[in-house]
C-alpha cells in the first residue's frame, strides 16, 4: 500500500487503476448493452436529446436470436472450436517432443535449429499468406478446415516448443538419469517421467495456444471462401455486412458470444495463461 | 560375480581431461569409496561406470562383461544420487516400483520387492506419500529403497549424504554399512568427505585432478599415504607440513632444518633419507602426533612454538601455533593449560613422521 | 520375504529385457532428436520456409490469379517505389508502430506499477485487465468501430455531454483522424500485454532493492530510474520486440475499422497487401508488398536480439 495521507493514496493509486479498469472494460459493457438494446434505441444519434446510452429498458433478445437462428453462427462456433482444438493438440504434441529435444539433449545442430524455430516465431502471418493461399490450395485444403488445422501450428509450435523449453530446463537432469539407470529407455524417461512433472506448463502452453487459434484472422480470411466453413471472427464480419448495412445489434451479440469460449476457458486457468504469456517473455 | 574392473580410462570434456588413464578392480561384495576435491574426476567416473557420460577411451567390465556400449538401461546397475532424484508426481511405492515396471516384472513380484525393501528402511508407513511430504533422511532412504529392490549387480552413490545436516549424515552413514553388510552387493561410492570414505569403505581411492593418487584400505591410506596430497587429505585435522632442508656434517646423522624446527632424524628416517642431504623435502606431522613436551622427551625431537588459536573440543583441544615462518595446529590433551601468547615447546613421535620429495611430492 | 537372500544376477531379469531394434537406436541422443523435431521440421518447412521462398519468387514474376507469370526482375518493387500509396502505406505503418510502441509501454508500466502493489482484488483485477488482449481482436475492435460510428458514437456523446465539442467527430471518416483512432485501439488493445508482462518481470525483482536505495536516500523517481528500469530492461525488449514485430505487421484491427482508408489513411503494409494481392487479384505485387515487411522486420529483430544479449550479459 502507498504510505502516507488518504489523498495521496486516492490520486496516485486509486484513481489511476479505476481510469485504468474503466477505459479496458467499458468496450466489454458495451457490447453487452448493444447486443440486447432494441432497434429503435439502437439507430439513436448521439446527438438527440433521449439518447441514453448506458442502460437500456426494454433489453431483447431480438439479436442474439436472428444470431442463432438466421445465421450460420452456430456452424461457425463449430468450427471455430474444432479448428482451434486441432491446431493445439497438434502444436503441443509437436512442441513437446521439439522442446524436449532442444533442452535436454545434445547434438550438433541443436543450437542452430533452436534459432531457427525462434525466428519462424517472429515471421508474421501477413507476410506468408499470399504464397500460402497458393500452397493451400495446391494441397487440395482450400476451403476446409484443414487449411487452417494444418496451418496455425506454424505460429503455435515455436510459441509452444519455446515455453515447454522453460519448463524442462527446470527440470533436475537426475530425474532422467535415475529413470534410465533404472531401466527406462530414454523415450520411456521423457513420456514417463518428465512430460508429467511438466504438465502445468503443458496446460499453459495449451491455453495460450488455444486463444491464438481462435484469435486468428487472417488465414481464415483468405483460405476460407463457403460461408459454412468460416470461423466466427470471418464469419461476423462477412455475414453480418449486408453492403454498407451494419446489423449492429446481431453484430454485437455476435462478438459477444463469439468471445465466450475463449472468455470461459481462460477464465478457468488464468494462473496459466498468465505463466503462459510471461513464461514466454521471461524467455 | 559383480566384479567392477575399470582399465585405463580417459574422459575428455571439450579439451579438458578429466580422468586420466584410471584403473581400478573392485572384487564382489566390496565397498569402494572414490574420494577427493571437486573437479578430480571421480563423479564423472562412476557416471561412466553408470552408462550416463560416453567414454572417450578404455574399458569398464562389470561382471567381466565389457558394458562401453551398454545403456544405462541394460547394466544392471542401481544409482543414489546427491539430490534424491525422487519422481516427484509418483508416491514411494511407486517411485520404487517404477524400475520394476520398466522391466515387465509382474505385481505381486514388485510388490513383495518393494515391501521388503520398506521393511528394511523403515518406511512402510511413507508408502503412499508423495516426495514433497517427506524429511530429507526419509527421502534419502526411498531413493535407497529404489535402488535396492532392482537387486543390482552394482550400487552406485554420488555424494547421497551432502544434503542431510550433520547429524542426520552420521545416522544415515551407519544405515547404509549396516544395509550393505545384509545385502553385500558390490558398492562404489563417491563423495568428497573424507570421514565418509574412511567409516565406510573397505577400500577407498584418493583422486585428483583425474589422477589416481591410492588405492587402499582406510589405515593403510592414514598411516602410509603414498604422496603429500593423500597425506594432507587424510585425516582431520589435516597434517601439518613444513619444508625443511637435510643437513649432515660428515658421517653425522641428518638433520631435518627450517626456520624454527631443527629435529634429529630417528634411525629408520635416517638412511632413507641420506641421500637427500642438502636438499629440501617436506615433512609432515599430524597434529594428533604433536603433543606438549615435558621434560623427559628428547630436545632434538622437539621445537618452539607461541600459540595463537585455542581451541576447546571437550575431548581434545586444537592449538594454532607459529612455528618459525608457518603455523601448524596441535591436537593434545584436554587437560592442557595453555593461553594465546604463550610459548610452548611440541614434542614429535619418532614413529609418526612423514617425508615427501620436495620436487615429486612422493611419500619417501 | 527374506531380503538376505539375494543373489544378484539371474533374477533381476526375470522381467524382460526384451526391447525392439527402434528402442536402442533412439538410445542415441542424435537419432533421438532428429526423431523428435520431424514433426515440428515437416510443419515449418511446409508452411512457413516454403511460401517464404515462393513468396519471393512469386514477387519477382508478374502472375496473376489464374495467370502463372513470367520472371520480371525487380519490376514490382520498382513499381511499389513509385507508388504513392504504397509510400503512404509504409509512413503509416513506421508511425502507427511507433506512437503505439511508445505509448503502450508508457501505460503499460505505468499499469504494472500500480498492480504491483497489494490491494483487495487483485488477483481478480488482473484477470480481467488482460480481456482485452483474450478476446478476438476483431470481435472487441467491432464494439471500437461501433463507439466511433459517426452517428451513434457513445464516445461522441460523452464529449459533447461535458461541453468539449459542439459537432460530431468523424472518427473514422476523417482522413486526418483515422490514423489517430486505429492508433487508440491498438494501444487499448496491447496495453494488458505490456502490463501483466512487465509485471512479472517486476515480481523478480527483489524488493530489497528497493529497501536499499532507499536508505540510501534515493525518492521514489529515483527509485525507479536507478534500480527499478534497468532491471526491467530484458523483460522489457523481449515484450517491445515481440509487440513491434505484431504491430508492424498488424491487419485486423484496420481491416474492421477502416479498411485502410478513408484514402489510404489508415493503409498499413497487410491491409495493402491483402488488397493488391487478394482484392485486385494481383499476386505477384501483393507478395511483393508484403515482402517488403522482410528488411525492416528483419533489422529491428537484429538490432533488439543484440541489444537483450548486451543487457543480460550484464
Amino acid at each position: 500500500m502507498i504510505e502516507g495521507a488518504k489523498w495521496r493514496r486516492w490520486v496516485f493509486f486509486y484513481i489511476p487503476l479505476g481510469a485504468f479498469i474503466l477505459t479496458l472494460l467499458f468496450p466489454f459493457y458495451w457490447m453487452m448493452v448493444t447486443a440486447v438494446r432494441p432497434d429503435n434505441e439502437l439507430y439513436r444519434p448521439w446527438s438527440a436529446p433521449n439518447y441514453a446510452p448506458f442502460w437500456t429498458t426494454h433489453p431483447t433478445l431480438d439479436h442474439i436470436r436472428y444470431l442463432l437462428q438466421e445465421t450460420l453462427f452456430n456452424t461457425w462456433m463449430l468450427n471455430t472450436l474444432l479448428i482451434s482444438i486441432a491446431a493445439t493438440l497438434i502444436s503441443l504434441a509437436c512442441g513437446l517432443l521439439a522442446g524436449y529435444a532442444l533442452s535436454r539433449l545434445k547434438f550438433r545442430f541443436a543450437g542452430l535449429l533452436g534459432t531457427a524455430i525462434f525466428i519462424t516465431y517472429l515471421v508474421p502471418q501477413t507476410l506468408l499468406f499470399i504464397p500460402l493461399a497458393d500452397i493451400v490450395r495446391n494441397f487440395r485444403l482450400g476451403d476446409t478446415p484443414w487449411a487452417l488445422i494444418l496451418t496455425y501450428p506454424t505460429f503455435l509450435i515455436p510459441f509452444c516448443t519455446w515455453l515447454l523449453m522453460g519448463y524442462f530446463k527446470a527440470i533436475p537432469r537426475e530425474l532422467e538419469e535415475c529413470a534410465r539407470i533404472d531401466g527406462a529407455a530414454r523415450w520411456q524417461a521423457m513420456l514417463y517421467i518428465i512430460f508429467p512433472i511438466a504438465v502445468p506448463g503443458i496446460l499453459s502452453a495449451g491455453i495460450f495456444a488455444f486463444t491464438l487459434s481462435w484469435n486468428e484472422f487472417i488465414y481464415a480470411l483468405v483460405f476460407l471462401s463457403s460461408p459454412a466453413e468460416k470461423t466466427v471472427s470471418v464469419g461476423v464480419t462477412s455475414e453480418l455486412i449486408r453492403g454498407d448495412v451494419f446489423y449492429w445489434g446481431s453484430l454485437m451479440a455476435g462478438a459477444l458470444l463469439g468471445s465466450i469460449p475463449v472468455a470461459f476457458v481462460y477464465s478457468f486457468f488464468v494462473e496459466y495463461y498468465v505463466a503462459g504469456l510471461t513464461g514466454a517473455v521471461k524467455g | 560375480m559383480a566384479r567392477v574392473v575399470v582399465r585405463n580410462l580417459n574422459k575428455m570434456f571439450d579439451g579438458v581431461h578429466a580422468v586420466k588413464n584410471v584403473n581400478l578392480e573392485i572384487n564382489d561384495k566390496e565397498f569402494v569409496v572414490l574420494v577427493g576435491p571437486s573437479g578430480c574426476g571421480k563423479t564423472t567416473t562412476l557416471r561412466m561406470v553408470a552408462g550416463l557420460e560416453s567414454i572417450t577411451s578404455g574399458e569398464i567390465l562389470i561382471g567381466d562383461k565389457v558394458v562401453n556400449e551398454l545403456p544405462p538401461m541394460d547394466r544392471d546397475i542401481a544409482m543414489v544420487f546427491q539430490n534424491y532424484a525422487l519422481y516427484p508426481h509418483m508416491n514411494v511405492y511407486d517411485n520404487m516400483a517404477f524400475g520394476l515396471k520398466m522391466r515387465r516384472f509382474g505385481r505381486a513380484e514388485i510388490n513383495a520387492r518393494v515391501q521388503a525393501a520398506a521393511e528394511i528402511l523403515g518406511i512402510q508407513a511413507q508408502l503412499q506419500r508423495k516426495p514433497r511430504q517427506l524429511s530429507g533422511g526419509q527421502r534419502q532412504r526411498v531413493a535407497l529403497g529404489r535402488a535396492i529392490v532392482r537387486h543390482p549387480k552394482v550400487f552406485l552413490f554420488d555424494e547421497p549424504l551432502s544434503n542431510l545436516d550433520a547429524k542426520l549424515r552420521v545416522q544415515m552413514r551407519v544405515e547404509i554399512k549396516k544395509i550393505h553388510d545384509r545385502l553385500g552387493t558390490t558398492a562404489i561410492y563417491v563423495t568428497h568427505d573424507q570421514v565418509e570414505a574412511m567409516t565406510l569403505g573397505d577400500r577407498v581411492v584418493v583422486m585428483r585432478d583425474g589422477v589416481v593418487q591410492q588405492v587402499g584400505e582406510p589405515l593403510e591410506l592414514y598411516n602410509a599415504p603414498a604422496n603429500r596430497f593423500v597425506a594432507g587429505f587424510i585425516g582431520s585435522p589435516a597434517m601439518n607440513f613444513a619444508t625443511v632442508k637435510i643437513v649432515a656434517d660428515a658421517d653425522g646423522p641428518p638433520w631435518a632444518h627450517s626456520e624454527g624446527i631443527r629435529i634429529k632424524l630417528p634411525a629408520e628416517f635416517a638412511d632413507r633419507l641420506r641421500r637427500y642431504v642438502g636438499e629440501e623435502v617436506t615433512l609432515g606431522i599430524r597434529p594428533e602426533d604433536l603433543r606438549v613436551a615435558s621434560s623427559s622427551d628428547p630436545t632434538d625431537l622437539a621445537f618452539d612454538a607461541l600459540v595463537e588459536v585455542v581451541e576447546k573440543l571437550g575431548s581434545e583441544i586444537l592449538l594454532d601455533v607459529r612455528v618459525g615462518p608457518s603455523t601448524m595446529a596441535a591436537a593434545v590433551e584436554p587437560t592442557v593449560q595453555a593461553k594465546v601468547r604463550d610459548q610452548l615447546r611440541l614434542a614429535l613421535n619418532p614413529d609418526r613422521l612423514y617425508f615427501f620429495d620436495g620436487v615429486s611430492q612422493a611419500a619417501i | 520375504m527374506a531380503v538376505s537372500d539375494l543373489a544378484t544376477t539371474s533374477d533381476t531379469y526375470a522381467g524382460s529385457a526384451r526391447r525392439w531394434p527402434i528402442t536402442r537406436l533412439l538410445e542415441d541422443e542424435r537419432w533421438l532428436a532428429f526423431v523428435l523435431l520431424l514433426p515440428t521440421m515437416v510443419v515449418l518447412g511446409l508452411f512457413i520456409a516454403y511460401p517464404f521462398v515462393k513468396g519471393v519468387l512469386l514477387s519477382v514474376t508478374d502472375a496473376k490469379v489464374g495467370v502463372p507469370g513470367s520472371f520480371v526482375g525487380m519490376q514490382n518493387f520498382v513499381l511499389l517505389l513509385n507508388d504513392s500509396i504504397f509510400r503512404v502505406a509504409v509512413w503509416n505503418t513506421v508511425v502507427y508502430t511507433a506512437v503505439t510502441t511508445v505509448f503502450k509501454l508508457a501505460l503499460g508500466l505505468w499499469l504494472a506499477l500500480l498492480l504491483n502493489r497489494h490491494f483487495k482484488g487483485k488477483a481478480l483485477t488482473r484477470a480481467f485487465i488482460l480481456l482485452p488482449f483474450i478476446i478476438p481482436t476483431v470481435l472487441s475492435t467491432f464494439a471500437w468501430k461501433w463507439m466511433f460510428d459517426p452517428t451513434f458514437s457513445v464516445i461522441n456523446w460523452t464529449l459533447f455531454r461535458f461541453g468539449l465539442i459542439g459537432s460530431r467527430i468523424n472518427w473514422l471518416g476523417d482522413p486526418n483522424l483515422a490514423l489517430i483512432s486505429v492508433i487508440i485501439v491498438n494501444i487499448w488493445r496491447g496495453v494488458p500485454f505490456y502490463a501483466i508482462s512487465l509485471l512479472a518481470g517486476l515480481q523478480t525483482i527483489n524488493p530489497e532493492l528497493h529497501d536499499a536505495a532507499a536508505i540510501d536516500g534515493a525518492r521514489p523517481w529515483q527509485r525507479f530510474w536507478y534500480v527499478t528500469w534497468p532491471l526491467l530492461l530484458p523483460v522489457t525488449m523481449v515484450v517491445v520486440l515481440f509487440s513491434v514485430i505484431q504491430t508492424f505487421a498488424d491487419f485486423q484491427l484496420v481491416y474492421v475499422l477502416t479498411g485502410g482508408g478513408p484514402a489510404n489513411a489508415t493503409q498499413l503494409f497487410a491491409t495493402y497487401a491483402y488488397q493488391i494481392g487478394v482484392g485486385t487479384g494481383l499476386l505477384s505485387q501483393g507478395a511483393a508488398i508484403s515482402l517488403a515487411m522482410f528488411p525492416v522486420l528483419f533489422v529491428v529483430v537484429i538490432a533488439q536480439l543484440l541489444y537483450i544479449r548486451r543487457v543480460e550479459t550484464l
